[in-house]
């Protein structure tokens, strides 16, 4: 593990002298940039310097400076560390222009900046609250709001022990106390406007026409929230021109919990198994994204032993979440349930080892900052051994064969919701997604982690860039992947698991943290400020799923409605953690 | 040929029809043989998840349980040894950092006195997990120092009220918990052991 990144090869000081300086807070990296040279400089480091992949976009409440802070974390797609940049702006009217120009991959990232932080972004093309619903008050990840049921600032609250007499919290804190309103609030005068107003109004206009003597019109549908093809609670308004896509705007936050304040309220530990319920079909992945930044932060080494675990451990998750990709896919293309079900058969024999090692199935909870939580014993890795070695490889080929050349299916994906390698990069599509598009990227290689510069394997490509590359892909990586465990559970060494004692409250020293992994749906980063308390400053995820969607609008034009919930099962977005 | 990819789709599904009847005859044979049946025995349930699994695959809940492995983790409870008489001895000391380690802070401790002094004791007055917030994330029993607290198997707790567990309805013998995870408990006693062996070892000494 290395120190927090400050190993950037180019001074962007020395490029704007005057204007950029760099971060030099004991623990933090990379530049701070004033607001109004923002997009000049922007745009030089990706033109100038190439980093044309804009992971993050986050902001940071620092209220005992009266600063907001924008935080962008941007890559190149040919490999390397990330290039951190950061701009200041003044906490009662944070404005700053917006980079959506230079990157399209920061226009949702930027309005869930606005929506939580309240920060202004001059220039986006459609700045509405994204996860809280448009007439919600307030921005909760500013440090003063508090939540309903609110108790304390940071846990461990002082209610429990030593006196700790149970109350349910309705009881004690009921909403009174807690509902924040404008200052100039008053119920008798309100007047309410349509909340989806600005929604309908964000999508292509209406407009009547007459074609062919008869009068034509544009239809407004909306899928979801209850959609059999969404996944979960996921809404997208669709503008249709006859059957046609003409513009669409997806819409989430139905079950956003902000899983960033709790995080800020948990103490680093803590957060541990909240990350399991981000992307609930990889725990195993989401724990080991937030152990690598928080391991970053302490500077901790992790045995060798714990190090094949976890990478086991993640290569199983991915086999195991692109099968039910391919499942629930083909069960979106109408291929009902046989090809899901056949996929829920291995997943569950995968689990069944999570479960022996880890406890649970699904809510794994089994990273630790410098190993994991326990040994996997022989029984695991045997079984882990016959399902890699005997069992795996045969059932990748079978789900292969069930349908990848079947004519009705090439017929239904091929050439639908194409996107191209350059919009995919510019609008900061990651994983299997940019990969489809002929983007060879993937964090294990491009800018490898743990112990992934150790195996043989392939970045898993296809060029074609439509839906039939994103299935195929899916099942490339599987292939993958089985090399990877197969390396790793030849390799794997006797040894600890975890450095000196577990201890319930870590010491993690102030500084700032980017830990992002490979998960099976995109790039999963962690964005972590400590202020050298026992709790998070600032916790922060990047959702691959949520980053995801933003191209979702532009594959969609053009194409058929039912197109739609074939390309929206392609990006295999889960709600748990687009959400968040 | 148009249609070939079809084809080779439906051998698969034939393949996995085929296997289903053949397994039947395959374990109606076994039976015979061997006695072991297909479904409803332990043999059947560990078959069906292992690599060999092939044709059904579903186990029959509720007549047929998959069994748990030992590390599963569900609700925990407060372990006791078992005293002369029937005393309950309880393991907790009430210090207070399962309470302070729980992510939704569902752990509520009343730390004990003792009656005839009303000085804190090491025993806790009162214990409540609140049953329906735990995320079943199995810290408290992984940094207990005195092995007080421990997951459950019981996974089976539906109910038509709230789930507030009291000290009454935690408390469970240590044999109990020797049942469930029999590794962790001799690997726990051990240590335990040890530990007191090298204590009474460190009191001779200074005795001496
Ligand atoms: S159960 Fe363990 S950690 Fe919790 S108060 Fe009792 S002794 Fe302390
Ligand atoms: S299992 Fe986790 S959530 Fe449940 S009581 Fe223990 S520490 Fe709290």
């Amino acid at each position: 593990m290395t120190a927090p990144a400050s190993s950037l090869t180019i001074d962007l000081a020395a490029r704007f002298p005057g204007a950029v300086s760099a971060d030099v807070r004991p623990g933090y990296g990379g530049f701070i940039v004033p607001a109004e040279k923002l997009i000049e400089v922007a745009t030089a480091i990706r033109d100038e310097f190439g980093y044309d992949l804009l992971s993050a976009v986050t902001g940071v409440d620092y209220i005992a400076d009266n600063k907001m802070e924008v935080v962008y974390h941007a890559f190149k797609t040919t490999g390397g560390p990330a290039f951190v940049f950061k701009v200041q702006v003044p906490r009662e009217n944070p404005v700053l222009p917006s980079v959506v120009n230079i990157w399209r991959g920061a226009e949702f990232q930027e309005r869930e900046a606005w929506d939580l932080l309240g920060i202004k972004f001059e220039g986006h093309p459609d700045l509405r609250r994204i996860l809280m619903w448009e007439g919600f008050e307030g921005h909760p990840l500013r440090k003063d709001w508090k939540e309903p049921f609110f108790e304390e600032e940071v846990k461990p609250f002082k209610s429990r022990w030593p006196d700790g007499k149970h109350t349910f919290a309705e009881v004690k804190n009921p909403f009174r106390d807690n509902l924040q309103f404008p200052a100039d609030f008053d119920p008798e005068k309100v007047t309410f406007t349509d909340p989806e107003e600005a929604l309908y109004k964000s999508l292509k206009k209406y407009h009547s026409e007459t074609r062919d003597g008869i009068e034509t019109d544009h239809i407004l549908v909306n899928m979801g929230p209850q959609h059999p093809s969404t996944h979960g609670v996921f809404r997208a308004v669709v503008m249709l021109d006859g059957e046609t896509v003409v513009s669409l705007k997806p819409v989430m936050g139905y079950l956003h919990r902000n899983h960033d304040k709790i995080g800020e309220r948990n103490t680093f530990l803590q957060n541990m198994p909240y990350t399991d319920r981000l992307d609930y079909f990889c725990s195993m992945t989401n724990n080991f994204g937030y152990a690598l930044a928080v391991e970053k932060l302490m500077n901790i080494q992790v045995p060798e032993r714990a190090d094949y675990i976890r990478v086991i451990m993640s290569e199983l998750t991915r086999i195991q979440n692109h099968l039910i990709f391919l499942g629930m896919f083909l069960n979106d293309l109408g291929a009902m349930y046989t090809p899901a079900l056949y996929a829920f058969e291995e997943r569950e024999l995968i689990l069944d080892i999570f479960e022996e090692v880890a406890g649970a199935r699904m809510m794994c909870n089994y990273f630790r900052f410098g190993g994991v939580a326990r040994d996997m014993g022989e029984d695991a890795l045997r079984k882990a051994r016959e399902l890699v070695f005997d069992r795996l490889p045969g059932k990748v080929d079978e789900m292969d064969r069930l349908l990848t050349e079947n004519e009705v299916l090439v017929s239904r994906v091929k050439g639908i919701g194409y996107l191209s390698a350059e919009d995919a990069i510019r609008t900061s599509m990651t994983g299997p997604m940019l990969r489809a598009s002929g983007v060879p990227y993937d964090i294990r290689r491009a800018d490898p982690y743990s112990i992934y510069d150790r195996f043989d394997f392939n970045v898993a490509c296809r060029p074609e860039g439509d839906l039939l590359a994103r299935y195929m892909v899916r099942i490339d990586e599987m292939r993958e992947s089985l090399k990877i465990l197969g390396q790793a559970l030849k390799q794997i060494p006797a040894g600890p698991i975890f450095p000196g004692k577990p201890q319930y409250q870590v010491k993690v020293p102030a500084g700032e943290s980017y830990g992002r992994v490979e998960s099976p749906k995109g790039e999963l980063a962690y964005y972590v400020v400590s202020n050298g308390k026992p709790n998070p400053y600032r916790y922060h995820v990047r959702p691959s799923s949520f980053v995801n969607l933003t191209s979702l609008e532009q594959m969609c034009i053009g194409e058929k409605i039912a197109d739609f919930v074939a390309i929206l099962g392609g990006i295999d977005i889960v709600l748990g953690e687009l959400d968040r | 040929m148009y249609g070939k990819g079809i084809l080779k789709g439906l051998s698969v599904t034939f393949m996995r029809f085929w296997n289903t009847y053949w397994q039947d005859a395959i374990w109606a044979w076994r039976r015979l043989t061997t006695g072991k049946k297909h479904y409803g025995s332990a043999e059947g349930i560990a078959h069906r998840s292992s690599k060999n699994a092939r044709g059904i695959f579903t186990v029959q809940y509720p007549e047929e349980k998959l069994p748990v492995p030992e590390e599963f983790r569900y609700i925990p409870f407060l372990v006791f040894d078992e005293g002369a008489e029937g005393a309950k001895e309880i393991r907790c000391t009430s210090c207070g950092i399962c309470a302070k380690v729980c992510p939704p802070q569902c752990i509520w401790i009343v730390r004990g006195t003792d009656p005839a002094t009303g000085r804190p004791r090491p025993q806790p007055g009162d214990f409540f997990i609140d049953a329906d917030i735990c995320m079943n994330c199995g810290f408290c029993s992984e940094y207990c120092p005195f092995d007080a607290i421990k997951m459950d198997h019981d996974y089976e707790i539906a109910s038509y009220t709230r789930n507030l567990y009291d000290m009454e309805k935690l408390l469970k013998p240590a044999s109990y918990y020797e049942g469930i995870r029999p590794a962790n408990a001799a690997r726990e006693d051990e240590a335990r052991r040890a530990k007191e062996a090298a204590k009474a070892a460190k009191a001779e000494a200074a005795a001496a």
